[in-house]
């Protein structure tokens, strides 16, 4: 009887050093540089901290409606960037995406964006064929198209690896889908070709929909 | 005495039959499974890992009836790519899948993987086969 009791206690120790670990891990990392700023507040300097964000972009999106990054401010949001001919990477991530979209659609309270980065070919009715195949519809998932340079410019404040192409004229690129915070704030990079972390995604959006909005992170 | 003689040959029939059959498992086996690495290198990001294909942009590689009725077709839309609209399971699909470049014999792998998966039974398309397809493409 008295083994049992030990053994019930370590059960209760153990399981509570478990819950207590994953009630830990409410806090997504915020990546990219970042440096402080002092500002006068009432006389007094105040010391923040200023994060790297998404520079500013000008696009068009699937239905031909301008897209900015002022149309995505105060939303969480996920980026890749693709091209609709891609035959290498871009099937399995967005068939991975598809499941990011499904998950979401109907709450609305998340966007995906994907930057094609062969703006040349992949004009706005070329997108909008893509999205319908795809099964995409709605303003949930936005196609965009830019300008080539601004595009290629733009994947540097992602943090990821600048397109290229090849001597093939085939275009190379970064299959990585990275989460963005309501500030524009990088949160999660993801291989958006691994089904896992995709679902890791799926479980860190919901974390930081559960973010208050002025955290004082790190 | 009949009887054991009867025996004796059916015996060696059945043996026979075995071997028979064991060797065309192995030649079977040997393209399936190499055809299994050439799948997840040429095909498996867009067809997907259990044939599934994407939406209506890539179609899947389920359609054991299509598979049966264009088998000899098979080699060359690996080798030389696709560019008209197909019927896959009721839905028209007409993106264009690229050429592949494969030998024929790693042609003839894949297809012993694909033919004999997600639910399609072709047997082995071995190397000979996939040549004189090959030798027809249009």
């Amino acid at each position: 009887m008295k083994n049992l009791t030990w053994v019930g206690l370590i059960a209760i120790i153990f399981g509570t050093a478990c819950k207590f670990n994953t009630g830990d891990k409410t806090v997504l990392p915020i990546y990219g540089n970042r440096r402080p700023v002092t500002k006068m507040v009432n006389d007094k300097p105040v010391t923040d901290t200023l994060y790297q964000t998404i520079s500013k972009f000008k696009t068009i999106n699937q239905y031909g409606d301008s897209i900015s990054n002022k149309s995505l401010d105060g939303d969480i949001y996920i980026a890749d960037f693709f091209f609709t001919t891609c035959p290498s990477i871009c099937p399995v991530m967005h068939r991975n995406m598809l499941n990011v979209y499904n998950a979401f659609k109907s709450r609305g309270d998340i966007r995906i964006i994907s930057y094609t980065i062969d703006p040349k070919h992949d004009s706005v009715p070329v997108l909008k064929k893509y999205a319908d195949k795809l099964g995409v519809s709605g303003n949930t998932w936005w196609f965009l198209q830019g300008k080539k340079d601004d595009i290629y410019k733009l994947s540097e404040s992602y943090l990821v690896r600048k397109p290229q192409e090849d001597a093939k004229q085939q275009f190379i690129h970064d299959g990585s889908f990275i989460l963005v915070d309501k500030q524009k704030r990088i949160r999660g990079a993801y291989d958006g070709t691994d089904p896992k972390q995709v679902e890791q995604m799926i479980a860190d959006i919901k974390t930081l929909q559960n973010e208050p909005d002025q955290i004082i992170a790190q | 005495m009949k009887l054991k003689i009867t025996g004796a040959i059916s015996a060696v029939i059945i043996l026979f039959i075995a071997s028979c059959q064991s060797e065309e498992s192995i030649e079977f086996r040997r393209y399936y499974s190499s055809g299994a690495l050439v799948y997840q290198t040429h095909c498996q990001n867009c067809h997907g890992i259990n044939g599934e294909g994407l939406s209506a942009l890539i179609p899947p590689l389920t359609d054991s009836i299509y598979l049966k009725n264009n088998k000899t077709a098979l080699a060359c839309y690996i080798k030389l790519g696709l560019n008209r609209p197909i019927t896959i399971k009721g839905r028209t699909f007409d993106d264009a899948m690229p050429a592949a470049e494969l030998s024929p014999v790693e042609i003839a792998r894949v297809l012993t993987y694909i033919g004999n998966s997600f639910g399609n039974k072709l047997n082995t398309i071995n190397e000979q086969a996939v040549q004189a397809d090959l030798a027809k493409c249009e």
